[in-house]
């Protein structure tokens, strides 16, 4: 791997491989604001995808529930747990199967948005594009995961 | 009645029936219609809760709830409810589980059948929930087609009208797609039937084919499934003037049809289907009305343990 374009971290979580643009997306689905320093690498050269975009976040390892909701908006991101400079962790996203409380659901007459309970989606088809569609446990209707808008926290 | 044991507790959405589930409840239905079987809910009370008002399938439901000697306690509208005050609907659902032994709910918000399910331990049928489900709807009519046939395998059917918002015809695509049919999907383009509904059953294998009008099909069709094209889903009318005419069911229109095609329709009937057709051997529709009350008997004496 070449060398990254931001700073190497003591201890905490490197998010490679984010679609070009999506890094402040990812930011704001964690729990990280203002509480850890992060680090912000944009468009840069990728072999794979052509442009990427880096995330490093300093003293936070990132939880399951995270690991999840980036799945969500970057499934191609590969996640790199570090400490002491080296590195402790490889952690793959792979796309839910279910998605718990995660997002809200985009159907507007949907009884998640009418009452207070949680959402739930099940992975309803993994396209040949690799994007991915989960349907509503409740209206039943099919989104693409990218449409979703997040819940935080 | 055989051995099976109905695994589900609810009746939701026609997603969550396999193939066994649904011939066990055509096979029930037509026990209770034919007098073999006589389910007892004589003291049993079921709550019928149309959040949203639904007069047919209401009646309906309370007709098979009477035949089969229970009782119903019924809401229509929320007008001077609780729920007009403020309730919410998971705290409707509890005071109501503790007042009957099964809870049937039409509403106009998607998912609220499935929320009640999880709410409240008695069992819930879905009346209809929004765009989404009407279960007991597909089922009367695989009811209806398997009594007009004699089976379910391998139908020639024509869903005719508006496909893209009509659940009845996704409901009904759905669980047919357990049986091998051939489906001829006709409706005008900005009407045409969902893409993912297509996707499932291509991934089954089941052929359809998409075309603008019927009469060209009419003579391959064993049933004819017409539903209601809505004026407000026309962006400008006057393609609704131009069009709508193409999906009125006439005597002219069925001249070429086989002898025992029958013309099915979830009622109410608007114009779609021209009066003149209702003396004719083709009209099926008043008949299925009347199956729906079978199919209703069928369900709720099964979720109520009563089918031995
Ligand atoms: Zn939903």
């Amino acid at each position: 791997m070449k060398q990254l374009k931001v700073d190497a971290i003591k201890d905490g979580t490197v998010i490679d491989h984010i679609p070009a643009g999506k890094a402040i997306q990812v930011l704001k689905i964690l729990k990280t604001q203002g509480n850890h320093p992060v680090s912000i690498g944009m468009n840069l050269p990728s072999t794979k995808f052509g442009a990427k975009d880096i995330l490093k976040i300093e003293n936070h390892e990132l939880s399951a529930a995270e690991v999840d909701r980036i799945a969500i908006i970057a499934p191609t991101a590969s996640i790199t747990i570090i400490r002491h400079y080296e590195v402790a962790e490889k952690r793959k996203v792979s796309v839910p199967e279910k998605l718990e409380n995660v997002a809200y659901c985009p159907n507007p007459n949907c009884i998640t948005n009418a009452e207070s309970i949680a959402t739930r989606f099940k992975k309803y088809k993994e396209n040949a594009d690799g994007k991915v569609d989960y349907m509503c446990n409740y209206c039943e209707k099919i989104y693409r995961a990218e449409d979703f808008k997040i819940k935080l926290g | 009645m055989s051995e099976y044991i109905f695994p589900e507790k609810n009746i939701i959405s026609i997603r969550d029936l396999g193939r066994d589930e649904l011939d066990y409840l055509v096979e029930t239905a037509w026990a209770i219609e034919s007098g073999r079987i006589k389910p007892n809910l004589n003291g049993r009370i079921a709550s019928l809760l149309f959040f949203e008002p639904s007069t047919r399938t209401c009646f309906s439901f309370e007709s098979a709830v009477k035949r089969l000697g229970g009782e119903a306690l019924i809401m229509k509208g929320t007008n001077g409810t609780s729920v007009q005050k403020g309730e919410s609907f998971s705290d409707t659902l509890r005071t109501i589980e503790r007042y009957s032994d099964i809870v049937v709910i039409r509403h106009a918000v998607e998912g609220a059948a499935r929320l009640a399910s999880e709410v409240i331990d008695i069992p819930v049928v879905n009346a209809g929930d929004g765009a989404n489900q009407h279960p007991t709807q597909a089922l009367l009519d695989l009811y209806s087609i398997k009594k007009i046939r004699g089976t379910l395998e391998n139908v020639k059917i024509g869903l005719v009208g508006d496909l893209r918002f009509g659940r009845t015809v996704h409901s009904l695509a759905q669980a047919l797609s357990h049986y091998n049919p051939e489906f001829y999907f006709i409706s005008p383009s900005f009407l045409e039937m969902p893409e993912h509904i297509k996707n499932e059953l291509k991934e089954k294998g089941i052929k359809y084919t998409e075309l603008p009008e019927v009469e060209p099909v009419v003579p391959e069709l064993d049933i004819m499934y017409v539903t209601r094209i809505q004026r407000e889903r026309f962006a400008d009318s006057e393609d609704y003037e131009r069009l709508k005419g193409s999906y009125i069911i006439d005597k002219e229109t069925i001249k070429g049809a086989k002898e025992d095609m029958k013309i099915l329709h979830p009622l109410p009937r608007v114009d779609e289907i021209a009066c003149e057709v209702d003396s004719s051997p083709h009209a099926y529709y008043f008949d299925q009305a009347e199956n729906g009350v079978y199919m209703r008997q069928a369900i709720l004496s099964i979720l109520l343990g009563e089918v031995k």
